[in-house]
């Protein structure tokens, strides 16, 4: 008979002479942030066995791009990860990019860097304010949220939507930086390091927040790369893979950081590597800021990008290009690629397939929060019921990247 | 950490710290927006409820061209085209928008449309309060999005018919 998820087929009576409880966490539990359920087969607060059972939001996405032309499909990458809708629209973008051959021009690719370590700030101060209300710390999602909240006023300005942004699309940006951007990001960047600060002070040496945090979720390195653990998750255990710095796109190699590594691998580690993250981005920001080139926004491209709306009103050929681009879209050589950035989460890859057509023939995408998310039972089993809680806020998944 | 008196101090000053930090926040501003009963803020291009344009005439600057159709992600616009006539002049092109809908059940606000409109006739407002129980109710038709026209112009020119006979 085949194992049902639920029902648990072995021995139910423990070497304690009790008998083990099958307790159903999620899919509406607050703190599988989403709609992850886990199955706990607990031995008085022990956790015997867990298995993580996803699919809840599931949406079919990946099916989905097979019908959308290569720029409409830009709106569904927003909702992958709807934690870092930018990260995601970067990654879409530049693997088709390669497909095309499309050179960005610095302007665009800067503005790019910009934008996504906002992102990582943005998805890093979610994760930070979560995990602390999770653990029982209510004020820091408080105060987290209030410097998410300029984040995302700046996406606003930028792109017109607070999350869904859409704002890379295949060969630069949608629209051109809004009038004084500058001022506004710079006043939210040179603010920040102080609002790290006030987190850090709430959290790093608070007792309550040690005591719940060290020593738990630890999990050996072998089995975290052999199930695919990436991102902040393995730069706890002192692997340093960042494909910000080991696979440098969209000229990340000219910007100057440090990848942050601990080497304990507990819940703890994890929180300092994400807050020592969210300095160095603070840190790119600036550099974007600072060295901002100036000069185009788009790539020269007539065939891919739409035209300026200046020269589609007065042009003929400008005017043709523009409804032939947005009625058929436009042909892409066949092919296959794949891509990788880091987003805030972790290595996140998409694989597109080209026949040709305007249309993706396939397109996959590799969620780090999948892989993360494998590491469920090996973290949690044997470890007390409560330590699932800190163990589980601490691998940072979304379940819109898990299921897809 | 083996000893006690460290212990306790480390864990008073600590507590302290955190204590400091809620007791300069409480002292601060807040941030907090009041809606609804204070209307929010936007940023200028944000995308809400769409608007659709007239020119300085009055004129429904959409010419039925059906773009933004073609280029929404999401096929939530239906458009029914009619020609303009003598008798009946609805926009400043040759065609005009007999029937324009937009389904906000499936309207993701990519704001493709906008970008996609040649005559600038779609645009996006700041409206956002579409939130409903009935969804029938959420499918827009043209006069719910039409912009007002402009003071001083004239309606679009519709020459009632005379009757046979007169």
């Amino acid at each position: 008979m085949p194992e049902l998820p639920g029902v648990f087929t072995e021995e139910t009576v423990t070497p304690s002479g009790g008998r083990r409880m099958t307790l159903n966490m999620g899919p509406q539990h607050p703190s599988t942030h989403g709609v992850l359920r886990l199955l706990l087969e607990l031995d008085g607060e022990t956790v015997v066995r867990a298995e993580p059972d996803i699919g809840y939001l599931h949406t079919g996405i990946e099916k989905e791009f097979e019908v959308k032309t290569y720029q409409q499909a830009v709106t569904l990458t927003d909702r992958i990860d709807y934690l870092a809708p930018l990260s995601n629209n970067l990654c879409y973008c530049l693997a088709a990019e390669k497909l095309l051959g499309l050179e960005i021009p610095p302007m665009a690719q800067w503005m790019r860097v910009m934008l996504t370590e906002l992102t990582r700030l943005n998805s890093h101060l979610v994760w930070l304010g979560t995990h602390a209300i999770d653990i029982g710390a209510m004020s820091v999602f408080l105060y987290c949220f209030r410097e998410r909240e300029d984040i995302l006023r700046i996406f606003e300005a930028f792109s017109g939507q607070r999350m869904m942004t859409s704002y890379f699309r295949i060969g630069g940006l949608a629209l051109e930086p809004p009038r004084g951007w500058q001022a506004r990001v710079k006043k939210f960047i040179d603010a920040f390091p102080a609002n790290v600060d006030e987190y850090e002070d709430l959290l790093t040496n608070n007792r309550i927040w040690m005591g719940r945090t060290k020593g738990v979720g630890k999990i050996s390195i072998e089995d975290m790369l052999d199930l695919g653990v990436t991102g902040p998750m393995i730069r706890a255990a002192g692997i340093p893979w960042d494909a910000r710095k080991d696979e440098p796109y969209s000229s990340y190699d000219q910007f100057q950081f440090n990848v942050p590594t601990r080497l304990e691998n507990d819940v703890y580690a994890r929180y300092l590597v994400r807050v020592e993250e969210m300095r160095e981005s603070a840190k790119i920001v600036k550099q974007a800021l600072d060295g901002m080139p100036s000069g185009a926004w788009q790539a020269d491209a007539p065939h891919v990008v739409l035209p300026q709306r200046e020269k589609m009103k007065t042009q003929m050929e400008a005017l043709i290009y523009h409804f032939k681009i947005v009625t058929e879209g436009f042909r892409v050589p066949a092919g296959e690629v794949y891509q990788v950035i880091e987003s805030p989460r972790g290595e996140l890859g998409y694989y597109m397939v080209s026949d040709g057509t305007s249309k993706p023939y396939r397109v996959h995408v590799h969620g780090p929060s999948f892989g993360n998310l494998q590491a469920v039972p090996e973290m949690v089993e044997g470890r007390l019921l409560a330590d699932t809680i800190a163990s589980i806020g601490s691998m940072d998944f979304v379940l819109g990247d898990t299921d897809r | 950490m083996a000893n006690p008196i460290e212990e306790v101090l480390g864990t008073a000053a600590s507590i302290a710290k955190g204590m400091g930090v809620t007791l300069r926040e409480m002292l601060s501003p807040t941030v907090t927006e009041n809606y609804p009963d204070e209307p929010p803020k936007f940023e200028e291009r944000f995308r809400g409820v769409h608007v659709l344009q007239r020119d300085e005439n009055g004129m429904e600057k959409c010419v039925a061209c059906f773009l933004c159709a073609a280029a929404c992600p999401a096929n939530c616009i239906y458009i029914e085209a009619a020609e303009n006539t003598e008798l009946v002049r609805i926009s400043g092109g040759e065609r005009y928008a007999k029937v324009y809908n937009i389904d906000y059940n499936r309207c993701i606000f990519c704001g493709y449309c906008v970008e996609a409109c040649p005559t600038d006739a779609i645009t996006h407002g700041h409206g956002f309060e579409v939130a409903s129980y009935n969804t029938a109710t959420l499918i827009k038709r043209k006069e719910d999005m039409l912009a007002p026209i402009p003071p001083g112009a004239h309606a679009p020119v519709i020459v009632p018919q005379q009757p046979a006979g007169h």
